[in-house]
């Protein structure tokens, strides 16, 4: 008998409380407590009235239509968007895919885009233009099919390509290969289709906006990162001239402001170029925000390999592994691993610097929102422009957070 | 001597030096091991018995002397180093599983990519191997999710996958809860009557007089007493080896 108490299941007490209970202790547990939590409570109420009251009645929201599609794409001529609508639907086409052949958090990723894609698809505003002038309102529009199957084709488009390839991927893990070399030729791809060639080609001072600052943010995460691995891996060489170039290069890039990195790229750098060649206003600023990026990447990079054990790299060697495969397949693994938090932080950080690109001359979104006031019609208005920039700037911002934190659960990391 | 051992000589180490900065590890060490011999180097802590079994494996470089293993002479060549890393297998103290990597795939890992096995071929034969270490349920598990004695197995496992030629195993068992020692030795006590070359250092004095066909004492660097374990526990020469017998004993 006595056995059984042993096996008998125990619960955990009960240490959940009602909101009463939690409001008590955590809110009102003292008479000071109280006075603060009343204050606050007023001081909130103020803030938030004072707000409410600017975006409901005193805001202009007025000058958003007028200049959304500037705000999106700047100065890109509007009979070229079919270029951005093939770009979009590439894209879609290839997380499609992948959705469908790795399923789990890259599926919800699509999901949730297909999400925001069909809600942008089926809301019946429109942006309605008033004569010739710029001022346009956003109205109801009823008419609905005229909105999807015209206004909205790219996007309708871009949306069943996404359901269809997601379709055609799954399970094919053969394809795993493919999609990621399209991945990575995604990049090139995108800046081609955008430029296009001869008579129509869009000159690159022509791209801005929010599609400028997705792709400089894209170009320089993602080539930051190879250039980063490479160099942590290069400080802690135990080649001296390997390990001196690397640390210098790392030391000098960190020491220096990412605003006079972008200028001695736009103002320095035409001048060490030979006779007529130009290297190309964007380019010059991906090259720089990958540079300025790449020396971060690799101090984050370097933290991570600090965090594997020296048991590893003996078990591995002990395995007759060479020195890249033991990093390619032991170390970076868990290093990088370790260390994704402050690799994302360093991503969304880079995302926002590229606004810096504006002061070079650049129209992404935060360069467009400078011109966009600077016509004397809305000059006013800046507190609605920035309002806007701010919100893209923060969506993009904290979606990127929370795939991350997903990422990390997945990784198990501090688990395994 | 077992029914294994033969007289082809496999690691030959000839006077080997070693320092950590200005401490000398290693104080000239001059042996033999034949194809088949399992030896067991025992002594107190920080005598070079670590250091002496990983300079065999090249994990620490030797800095006077010559190690030669299968034939083969250990240099700063890579080439030859990783050649004999291929043949030498080695069980580390804390294990040192790759944490990120299931059980099969830590085992899989060194067959693929250095061996060049197929990754169908390379499975089932790690399947085999966790099956002879009697763990082959845990094998798409983690290693963080199996106990301490099972990890030393898949260890064990991983090192065997290689099919070296010689085995090393540095303290493999203390890391352990005591309950746990004997399912790793009864592996290696098996895996000794199979007649691999076996250097084990270790502090489990029983394991040692069964299995070991000599037992190396180690101590300041240098080997103070090596004999067939028989004669170890029951004649030491040595006042120092004397001492340590006493001492590990009583327990």
């Amino acid at each position: 008998m006595e056995d059984n108490t042993l096996t008998q299941e125990v619960k955990p007490p009960d240490t959940s409380k009602g909101p009463v209970r939690w409001l008590r202790d955590n809110l009102f547990s003292t008479w000071y407590n109280t006075i603060l939590t009343c204050l606050g409570l007023v001081l909130l109420f103020f803030f938030f009235r004072v707000f409410f009251i600017w975006v409901f009645t005193q805001a202009n929201w007025a000058v958003i239509p007028a200049y959304l599609r500037t705000l999106m794409i700047g100065p890109y001529p509007i009979e070229q968007v079919w270029r951005i609508g093939i770009v979009f639907c590439t894209l879609l086409t290839l997380l499609g895919l992948s959705a469908g052949i790795w399923r789990d958090r890259v599926l919800q990723i699509a999901i949730a885009i297909a999400g925001v894609g069909l809600f942008l698809l089926l809301i019946p505003l429109d942006v309605v233009k008033e004569g010739e002038d710029t001022s346009a309102t956003l109205e109801f529009n009823l008419n609905i099919f005229y909105l999807i199957f015209f206004k909205r084709k790219w996007l309708l488009g871009g949306l069943v390509l996404l359901a269809v390839t997601f379709l055609i991927g799954r399970d094919k893990n053969t394809f795993k290969r493919w999609i990621i070399i399209g991945w990575v030729l995604s990049f090139p791809w995108t800046m081609i289709i955008l430029h296009g060639f001869g008579k129509n080609a869009v000159s690159t001072t022509d791209w801005g906006g929010l599609l400028l600052t997705l792709i400089l943010a894209a170009v320089g995460i993602v080539a930051c990162f190879p250039l980063g691995v490479l160099l942590a891996l290069g400080r802690r060489s135990q080649l001296p001239a390997i390990k001196w170039v690397s640390t210098v290069y790392i030391e000098t890039i960190r020491g220096v402001p990412l605003i006079t990195i972008l200028f001695m790229g736009s103002i320095l750098l035409p001048i060490f170029m030979p006779g007529d060649f130009q290297l190309d206003k964007v380019i010059r600023a991906m090259v720089a925000l990958t540079l300025f990026s790449s020396s971060y990447m690799a101090e984050n990079i370097r933290g991570g390999l600090q965090a594997v054990p020296s048991g590893q790299v003996e078990a591995a060697q002990a395995v007759g592994l060479t020195y890249p495969k033991t990093m390619h397949f032991i170390v970076l693994p868990q290093a990088i691993r370790a260390v994704i938090p402050a690799i994302v932080g360093q991503s969304i950080a880079l995302f926002k610097d590229t606004s810096l690109v504006s002061v070079v001359g650049l129209l992404d979104l935060l360069g467009v929102g400078r011109t966009i006031l600077g016509s004397s019609k809305w000059s006013g208005n800046y507190a609605e422009v920035w309002f806007f920039i701010a919100i893209i700037y923060f969506v993009f911002s904290f979606s990127m957070s929370i795939v991350s934190q997903k990422i990390e659960a997945d990784l198990g990391v501090g688990k395994h | 001597m077992n029914e294994n051992t033969t007289n082809d000589p496999i690691i030959i180490c000839e006077d080997v030096h070693k320092w950590f900065d200005d401490f000398h590890v290693l104080k000239g060490i001059t042996t033999t091991f034949k194809k088949g011999e399992r030896a067991v180097i025992c002594g107190p802590s920080g005598s070079g018995k670590s250091t002496f079994i990983r300079t065999i494996n090249r994990l620490e470089e030797h800095q006077r002397g010559t190690i030669i293993v299968d034939g083969i002479e250990l240099s700063n060549d890579l080439r030859n180093i990783n050649l004999i890393r291929q043949e030498v297998g080695m069980v580390f103290q804390q294990f040192n599983l790759f944490p990120h990597l299931t059980n099969i795939k830590n085992i899989t890992l060194g067959p693929i990519q250095v061996r060049k096995m197929s990754k169908k071929a390379a499975e089932e034969a790690a399947l085999a191997l966790l099956e002879r270490m009697d763990i082959a349920d845990q094998a798409y598990k983690y290693p963080a999710e199996i106990s301490g004695g099972q990890q030393q197995r898949v260890a064990i496992a991983r090192a065997l996958a290689m099919e070296p030629k010689i085995m090393l195993f540095d303290e493999p068992t203390s890391a352990l809860d005591p309950e746990m020692i004997s399912e790793v030795l009864d592996v290696m006590r098996e895996l000794a009557h199979s007649g691999m070359t076996m250097l084990v250092v270790t502090h489990e004095m029983g394991f040692a007089r069964e299995v070991a066909d000599r037992i190396m004492f180690f101590d300041e660097g240098v080997v103070i007493e090596e004999a067939a374990p028989a004669d170890f526990f029951d004649n030491p020469r040595h006042e120092r080896t004397k001492l340590f017998i006493s001492q590990t004993l009583q327990h």
